[in-house]
């Protein structure tokens, strides 16, 4: 079959977000833990799908939007497989998941166009690339917990507390799971930026022409850099950090968008 | 089959019943001791809480007779007419003692539906028991089976989860909020019987540091003993409300006792850390503007108490799956009760006979080169027959062996014997 980890992939997160939504509405342990093997299961086969793509269209994954948006899919479900483990808590999983499952939806299943083949870039390029994807999937998981966050502090400000209340995780972890998730991304970026530079360098021989990716990566970092900062300061800390949070994100995204399509030279899809 | 259970519990006899019926430890070894002595039961076990005291045992002979004199024995080991004890008394014998008792610790028979101490309080009985020598193969098979089947409801179930007093249900909610409280410090405004409840439920919850302000200091420092909590002077807010995180209030007052800008004061100072505040008072302890200040959470015993509502309507909702859970064991315990693992016990047999067998000859094979392959082969083929007629006629006869105690003994007894260096399944 051409495409069987294509639907093996979309089988395994469709089952693993049924499992996580059982989990959060039921609290049976046992799907809590289907819901993870699952989710463990589609990581594996959507690594494949995307190897199998690439294959397929002589590229890498980052050559185009669909592409990048799978990688980053990927990217989403491995942060948050960490996180899970980390932190020994599941519930926000079916957000997360239902996230995953619409990035690869809407990458694998719409029309991949014909493409020249890819020149090799190196490694330098190919570590640049996975390492932006991975900082921009990590930012997009701490905005579904900082959403997470303000839904449960409304429930609670407002003792509206029914059933899923007692599932969501505790306000405080909710906090430091985005915390964890924002480090990530952080760490990520910078490294994954540097790595641009060395690569740009390489290829013209001089550190800086203007970009305007440059600069709202550059943003980006700092933004999510003063989020850590007033996560625990007396002014910010509980629901204005999580707003802000979400605010970080929405830069993220018009990172990925308007910068990429229409402002920028070198970055078309990441 | 042979297991008989007697007793009775808070839904057949009133607490003048139960309270002479009650076992404490020394009456609890001396009736096991006097059970097995007067060739009444082989095994005995006695669960004995403030909701029902219960004699679970094994008689020598497999009859389904043995309760009446386990009740003539009960109304003679406490002196209790025996009228008054009939109308009270159940029994149940194999199938039904063993639901019975998966039923008890699973809480599905409490008097709070769900509650946690029960499970506690048979594995402290079990112990106690099998501490005595009074247990055996049969009651430690099954209280083993009752205790997995409590841990079992409680994990997949939400039968005891969520909390079912106003107390309980406070000091989840701040869970909610702060995760486990074992770094956070707790404030208790008031020292009536409502404080010492949720000081209680807050220790249990292992919280880090308790402070207990009273207008008399004389009950702050009664409960502050009673939990090891420091009191604060009545009015010294500030230091107090800087480190607490979670505050309970029930203080009779007619005016509020902490007002909105006493709140404001102490959020700034405590840098917004989140608060959370549970007013039992009535009228209200909590001026209600201070709802709306940053990060501080306010439940006054409305809130709590439609809380409790919900969760009570929400566990018996759970009753099915545990009821299932339970089912399930009572098949489990029946079936093991039939096999007694033999077959696993043939099969070690018989892998221990063949590794005996390879290392018997293998030591010898050097006597053995005349011979062909084939010919080697046919001799453990030979070999392994004899001992396999070896092992089947005695792996029969206690297959045939009807009864439990002694059929466990005898798969013991060949475990050790035969077994001795392996794991016992």
């Amino acid at each position: 079959m051409p495409h069987a980890f294509l639907f093996l992939t979309v089988l395994a997160y469709s089952l693993s977000l049924a499992s996580y939504l059982r989990f959060l509405y039921t609290g049976r342990e046992l799907a809590g833990r289907l819901g993870t093997a699952l989710l463990f299961l589609g990581l594996v086969a959507h690594y494949f799908a995307l190897w199998e793509r690439s294959r397929g269209l002589h590229t890498v994954p980052y050559h185009d939007l669909y592409g990048s948006m799978s990688l980053f899919g990927w990217l989403l479900a491995l942060t948050y497989l960490v996180l899970e483990f980390y932190h020994r808590q599941r519930s926000v999983g079916p957000f997360v998941v239902a996230f995953i499952l619409a990035f690869f939806l809407a990458s694998h299943l719409a029309p991949a166009g014909r493409m020249a083949p890819t020149p090799a870039r190196g490694p330098v390029f190919a570590f640049h690339v996975t390492l932006s994807i991975l900082a921009y999937a990590a930012f997009a998981l701490s905005f579904v917990l900082s959403l997470i966050f303000l839904l449960e502090n409304r429930l609670l400000r407002h003792r509206k507390v029914g059933d899923v209340v007692w599932r969501l995780p505790p306000l405080e972890l909710l906090e430091r799971m985005s915390q964890s998730s924002v480090l990530i991304g952080l760490i990520s970026i910078a490294i994954g930026t540097v790595l641009g530079f060395i690569w740009v360098d390489r290829l013209t021989g001089q550190y800086w022409y203007y970009d305007p990716k440059y600069v709202i990566t550059l943003l980006v970092l700092l933004l999510y850099a003063v989020y850590l900062g007033l996560a625990r300061s007396a002014a910010w800390r509980g629901p204005r950090a999580s707003r802000f949070c979400i605010f970080n994100f929405f830069v993220v995204v018009l990172s990925f968008t308007v910068v990429n399509f229409f402002l920028s030279h070198s970055h078309r899809y990441f | 089959m042979e297991i008989v259970l007697v007793g009775l519990n808070h839904r057949t006899a009133p607490v003048e019943v139960r309270e002479r019926v009650s076992f404490n430890a020394d009456q609890a070894r001396r009736a096991a001791d006097q059970l097995r002595a007067r060739g009444l039961l082989e095994e005995t076990l006695v669960l004995s809480t403030c909701n029902r005291s219960e004699l679970y045992g094994v008689p020598p002979e497999a009859s389904h007779e043995s309760a009446p004199g386990l009740s003539s024995f009960l109304s003679e080991f406490h002196s209790v007419r025996p009228e008054l004890l009939s109308a009270a008394l159940y029994h149940h014998y194999d199938r039904a003692a063993v639901r019975h008792l998966f039923r008890v610790s699973a809480g599905l028979d409490s008097l709070l539906l769900g509650e946690a101490e029960i499970l506690g309080q048979v594995r402290e009985a079990y112990r106690f028991a099998h501490e005595l020598g009074a247990t055996g193969p049969v009651l430690n098979r099954l209280f083993q089976g009752a205790l997995e089947v409590g841990k079992r409801v409680r994990t997949e179930t939400e039968l005891g989860t969520r909390p079912m007093s106003v107390a309980a249900a406070g000091v989840k909610l701040a869970e909610r909020i702060f995760g486990k409280l074992a770094e956070r410090t707790a404030l208790v405004l008031g020292a009536g019987a409502i404080s010492e409840q949720v000081v209680s439920t807050l220790r249990d919850r292992s919280i880090a540091h308790l402070f207990v302000m009273n207008r008399s200091r004389e009950s702050a420092e009664a409960l502050a003993q009673q939990f090891g909590a420091t009191v604060v002077e009545w009015g010294q807010w500030d230091a107090a409300l800087r480190k607490a995180d979670v505050i309970v209030s029930s203080v009779s007052s007619t005016e509020p006792v902490l007002l909105r800008r006493v709140l404001e004061a102490a959020m700034s100072a405590r840098g917004n850390r989140a608060l959370f505040l549970m007013d039992l008072g009535l009228p209200r302890n909590i001026e209600a503007a201070a709802a709306d200040l940053y990060n501080v959470y306010i439940y006054n015993i409305d809130d709590l108490t439609g809380i409790v509502q919900q969760n009570r309507q929400a566990r018996e909702s759970e009753v099915p799956r545990a009821e299932a859970i339970v089912e399930d064991h009572v098949s489990k315990f029946l079936s093991w009760q039939a096999s007694v693992e033999l077959v696993g016990l043939v099969e070690a047999l018989r892998s221990r006979l063949r590794e005996e067998r390879a290392a018997f000859l293998s030591a010898r094979l050097s006597a053995l080169q005349h011979l062909s392959i084939a010919d080697q082969e046919r001799m453990h083929a030979l070999i392994d027959e004899l001992l396999e007629r070896l092992l089947v006629e005695p792996a029969e006869r206690l297959r045939g062996e009807r009864q439990l105690r002694r059929k466990i003994q005898n798969v013991e007894a060949l475990r050790d014997l035969f077994l001795p260096d392996r794991e016992k399944s």
